[in-house]
């Protein structure tokens, strides 16, 4: 449980800290931390060197504009739990970040960190997937805008380039008839999820509009599941049209046997949390109409 | 004079003013100068041959000091030690290992960091070797050996009780059930893991030894034994056991880390310390429980009348059982429980696996909770064979108040009890008969509740010496007192408190008998070169027997403050009456001496021809072990499409006889109690067909936080202990015990409707919708 050592910078610019993560290849970035440190711990993890983002202003802060949520990526998730404009207009946000770890954790992670680690088994990804959010990326080609759809490339890998770091999560703006709901399943707190489903609807007049679900630690990534999203869209948001949802999240999930359980029980999770996280949705969307 | 605050109050714990400002000392701030630094290589395999350890690879690493194995242990005749059962386990391997996370390597190095980077950089040559995990295959002819130098995997058949008469009286019985339960390996997991710091004075030839130690004294005597060919004797070792994060059983047994500093310490020179981390903690550590159990219980006429059990007990690769020497299955043969029961008999068998060795008690009285939960699972599935509820078919069966003492068919003597007022007021408390109508509700709706009890029979205190021992050494426990010519006191014991409260409740048994206030009287354990030889805390003994001990010494101050105060009234002893705190003349209440003037005088005046002073001593010989019991009861829902478990309620209703801080027998209870939920719902550590440890850190290894922890509520009936000196039988370890099948009983409760008679723990989420899975009762949203 203690780590080999390793070298430790903090810049105060993003230049910096890219220019640092290119001279040394197997640097890593540290945000909150909470997940590198413990693999460090282990000796999973063994980077000759930390960059530390901490000190680089303008990376943490919520804000609405310009048709987006904006979320640095520094922002702890604590920050979330404490928003107002999160927990009034974003509940599936607001959903999420209640479900991550525990509050000593979420005290110190944050949310780029957990999009950006891309572990399958955190909660962020699946969540900024059902919203079709956006990340921002800077690095020495300068900034880009990535849909969260071709970020996660694989178990802890994303399509950021060498030397690219995530600075800002873009989730469209809620409006009326917007609503969403996160459901996870987890063995204690502070667990990863056995299965966590994300669903976000946009209602228009009394039919679903727009549909986003997603899913959690059941698959090498977060699972976007079209066919569930297909289920719920042009419906009335109905037992039937839930139920079929249900379904299709059910099939698109690929979970493996482990202590949480056997696939069957994950996918049998997944139908179960995809309909009452569905139900959830609706209703908020509703209430918000 | 002020109320002095003893037996009944709820007196702010004294330990607590440090613990909570975070002023513990804990064996990791023992801080020496010149410390050198102590890590443990493990093995990556539950079985393979050591081919070659590469030394240099660690030496090679800056700050590294030394690097001791096996092969310089037996230059020492040190790579093997006793256990308690009379086995032996390595302290480092020679030549092969036996499971996943043994000891092979010890690293010694200039910081912490180094010590871990050597570790880290040792490499070791294996040749994997066949594995052999389930004990029940470890018994069949042919199975892979554990061990090269016993005969077979088995170590031991162990059983008690009538075997002839008990099969003669089931093949009577009109109803009988049989059912095989696995209580699974599960571990303390106190948040403080072990450690100790040896520092070895080359000059006197003297060891102090800083170790997180539930009995510090009887580690002294087994170092002195282990050691003596090499010179060491007892009076040259200094065992100091420090403030204790949490020991549960787990701080009782020697661990090869202790030798390895002590050996690193001796051969430097120079203080060592070693504190192992988590994984280290979780791997390695003795395990608690591991029992395969075939039970079977019949009842005639609706009375239960014979009880059997067979047992495979998996102790890993070494019996490092800690149970008193003559009890190699412990105490399981309390297993009657709270039932008259005329015919019982109960057998284990031991069994070497390529698993850490161990079998301790953990939070209980050597085995009572695999006895507790055999019991308390069949009476419940025997009720419902008779077609009973199961709180009235206990009620029925129960042994009778005025039974007591009661012989057990296991040749217990039951102190006192008197278990139906103690589930009657559970029942109250949770409004037994209002449940179960719900229950009818709910369940024609397809919704799942259920209600289960649990009325345990603990025995704790050991032991009375003619049955208890530990390696020959009688466990009787000790208190000294000394009053000061000031009228405060220091009060010194052979126990050990890991968060007991000790300091507090020790303190307030001496101002009853004295009528000192506690804050007077100074509490000391843990040093054996202070405290009175003990055999340590571990099997909720302290208040039967150390606590005893401090009654009886108190006592012996009292008959001597008597003549001192007779002395100074001028009057006859005969002629004083006690009340507490003072002496006064009979008839004439002015003329009296408090406790504070007398201790003064023991010092200043007294009596020619007497010695000054004013202390004694007492070994208190428990002529009994004290049975303390309780009725749980536990109220679950159950979510049809997930599996999980909710604890909606539960009741507690603990009889520990005389309460000495309620406050602190409550927070024992909440404890004891979350710790008894743990291996019902989330804990186990267990193995895959290679030996590979599964849940061997806290991700797997679900230890319940606030957040899984249900609101207790607590209930008392209080039936002292006769034979006690104040009637107290101990509470440590009721609750872990009691919980675990109130929990069960209510699972099964809630799905007996589907046909289900049994659950295994822990009773995981996925187990649970397995289980409605198989009967179609698995919901989908």
């Amino acid at each position: 449980m203690i780590p080999p050592s390793f070298d430790y910078h903090a810049p105060d610019n993003l230049e910096e800290a890219s220019r640092l993560l290119l001279a040394n290849p197997e640097a890593k970035l540290l945000a909150g931390g909470h997940s590198l440190i413990p693999m460090m711990r282990f000796r999973l993890a063994e980077p000759a060197a930390l960059v530390d983002l901490r000190k680089i202003p303008g990376l943490s802060g919520i804000r609405e504009e310009g048709g987006s949520l904006c979320i640095g990526a520094m922002t702890r998730e604590s920050e979330l739990e404490k928003s107002d404009l999160v927990q009034s207009r974003y509940p599936l946000l607001a959903d999420t970040t209640r479900v991550i770890a525990d509050p000593v954790v979420r005290n110190l992670a944050t949310v780029g960190g957990n999009v950006a680690h891309a572990d399958p088994g955190n909660d962020h990804p699946a969540t900024m997937l059902a919203y079709g959010a956006s990340f921002v990326a800077s690095g020495p080609s300068g900034q880009r805008t990535i849909a969260a759809s071709d970020f996660f490339t694989g178990p802890f890998s994303t399509c950021l380039e060498d030397g690219e770091i995530l600075t800002e999560i873009r989730v469209p703006e809620a409006g009326p008839g917007s609503g969403g709901a996160y459901q996870k399943f987890e063995r204690k707190v502070g667990d990863y999820a056995v299965a966590a489903v994300a669903v976000q609807v946009q209602l228009d007049g009394g039919r679903i509009a727009g549909a986003g679900v997603a899913l959690t630690n059941v698959g090498l990534t977060a699972i976007q599941a079209g066919a569930a999203e297909a289920a719920l869209v042009g419906s009335d948001g109905g037992d039937a049209a839930l139920d079929a949802a249900a379904q299709a999240a059910a099939a698109a999930a690929d979970p493996t046997d482990d202590h949480r359980g056997s696939a069957d029980y994950k996918r049998a999770v997944v139908r179960v949390l995809t309909h009452r996280a569905a139900s959830s949705a609706l209703a908020r969307a509703r209430e918000a109409s | 004079m002020a109320e002095c605050r003893g037996l009944g109050h709820s007196v702010q714990r004294k330990e607590d003013a440090r613990f909570i400002r975070g002023q513990g000392r804990y064996i990791d701030d023992v801080k020496l100068p010149g410390m050198l630094y102590l890590d443990i290589a493990r093995s990556p395999y539950a079985h393979a041959k050591i081919t070659k350890i590469h030394e240099d690879t660690a030496m090679a690493v800056d700050g590294v000091a030394a690097v001791i194995t096996g092969k310089t242990l037996e230059g020492f005749k040190l790579a093997w030690m006793p256990t308690l059962m009379s086995d032996q386990q390595m302290v480092l391997p020679v030549d092969t290992v036996k499971y996943q996370a043994q000891e092979v390597a010890a690293i010694v190095a200039t910081s912490r960091y180094a010590a871990a980077d050597g570790a880290a950089a040792l490499e070791v040559d294996y040749d994997p070797l066949p594995v052999v995990v389930d004990p029940h295959e470890a018994l069949k002819p042919g199975a892979t050996k554990v061990r090269d130098d016993k005969e077979s995997n088995h170590i031991f058949h162990w059983e008690h009780g009538d075997a002839d008469g008990t099969d003669a009286a089931l093949a009577g019985c009109d109803t009988v059930v049989e059912q095989h339960m696995h209580l699974p390996r599960i571990h303390v997991a106190s948040i403080e893991t072990c450690g100790c710091v040896a520092s070895w004075n080359p000059v006197e030839g003297h060891l102090t030894l800083y170790l997180t130690t539930q009995a510090p004294h009887a580690i002294r005597t087994v170092v002195a034994l282990v050691t003596a060919h090499l010179g060491l004797a007892e009076h040259k070792i200094r065992v100091i056991s420090p403030d204790i994060g949490g020991g549960f059983g787990g701080k009782v047994p020697v661990y090869p880390g202790y030798v390895l500093a002590t050996a690193a310490s001796v051969v430097t020179g120079k203080p060592v310390k070693w504190i192992e981390d988590r994984s280290e903690n979780l791997q390695a550590d003795s395990f608690a429980r591991d029992y395969h159990i075939t039970a079977k219980l019949g009842s005639k006429d609706g009375k239960v009348t014979a009880l059997k059990l067979d047992t495979v007990a998996d102790h890993g690769y070494s019996d490092a059982a800690a149970n008193p020497s003559k009890f190699p299955a412990g105490l399981y043969h309390i297993a009657t429980g709270s039932y008259d029961l005329e015919n019982a008999h109960v057998s284990v068998d031991g069994v070497y696996t390529n698993k850490p060795p161990g079998g301790i008690a953990y939070r209980c009285s050597f085995r009572v909770t695999e006895a507790v939960h055999a019991i308390e699972r069949m009476v419940d599935l025997l009720a419902r064979e008779n077609g009973e509820d199961p709180a009235d078919f206990r009620l029925r069966n129960f042994i009778k108040p005025e039974q007591f003492p009661y012989q057990s068919a296991l040749g217990w003597e039951y102190d006192s009890g008197n278990y139906g007022a103690a589930l009657e007021k559970a029942m109250d408390m949770i409004g037994y008969r209002e449940l179960r109508a719900e229950q009818a509700e709910k369940r024609a709706r397809g919704e799942l509740m259920g209600v289960g009890i649990s009325s345990f029979t603990e025995i704790v205190g050991a032991g009375p010496s003619k049955t208890f021992d530990i390696l020959g050494i009688k466990m009787f426990d000790s208190a000294e007192i000394r009053i000061h010519p000031t009228g405060k006191a220091i009060a010194r014991f052979g126990t050990k408190s890991q968060g007991q409260g000790h300091e507090t409740t020790y303190a307030q048994i001496i101002a009853e008998e004295l009528g000192i206030p506690p804050e007077d009287i100074q509490v000391e354990e843990g040093d054996t070169d202070t405290a009175p030889y003990g055999l340590g805390t571990y099997a909720s003994r302290s208040t039967p027997t150390a606590g005893a001990a401090a009654s009886i010494a108190s006592r012996k101050i009292r008959d001597k403050a008597r003549k001192i105060a007779a002395h100074l009234l001028e009057a006859d002893e005969a002629d004083l009456v006690w009340e507490q705190g003072k002496f006064h003349v009979k008839g004439s209440p002015d003329r009296a001496k408090t406790i504070q003037d007398i201790a003064f005088a023991a010092y200043t005046n007294h009596p020619q021809g007497m010695e000054a002073g004013l202390e004694a001593i007492s070994y208190y010989d428990p002529p009994n072990l004290t049975f303390p019991f309780g009725s749980y009861i536990c109220c679950v829902d159950i979510d049809r499409g997930t599996g999980q478990v909710r604890i909606r309620r539960f009741v507690a209703v603990d009889d520990c006889g005389v309460r000495i801080n309620p406050m602190i027998v409550d927070g024992q209870i909440h404890g004891g109690l979350t710790m008894g939920i743990a291996p019902a719902l989330l804990e186990e550590i267990s193995y895959d067909a290679d030996g590979n440890i599964t849940g061997g850190n806290f991700m797997e290894y679900l230890v319940p936080t606030a957040m899984e922890t249900p609101h207790w509520e607590l209930g008392e009936t209080v039936t002292p202990s006769p034979h006690h000196p104040i009637g107290a039988k101990g509470v440590g370890e009721s609750a872990t015990v009691g919980a675990p099948p109130a929990v069960v009983n209510a699972v099964v409760d809630a799905l007996w409707h589907l046909g289900v008679r049994h659950m295994e723990i822990p009773m995981t989420p996925a187990r649970v919708w397995d289980v409605l899975n198989e009967h179609g009762a698995a919901a989908t949203r």
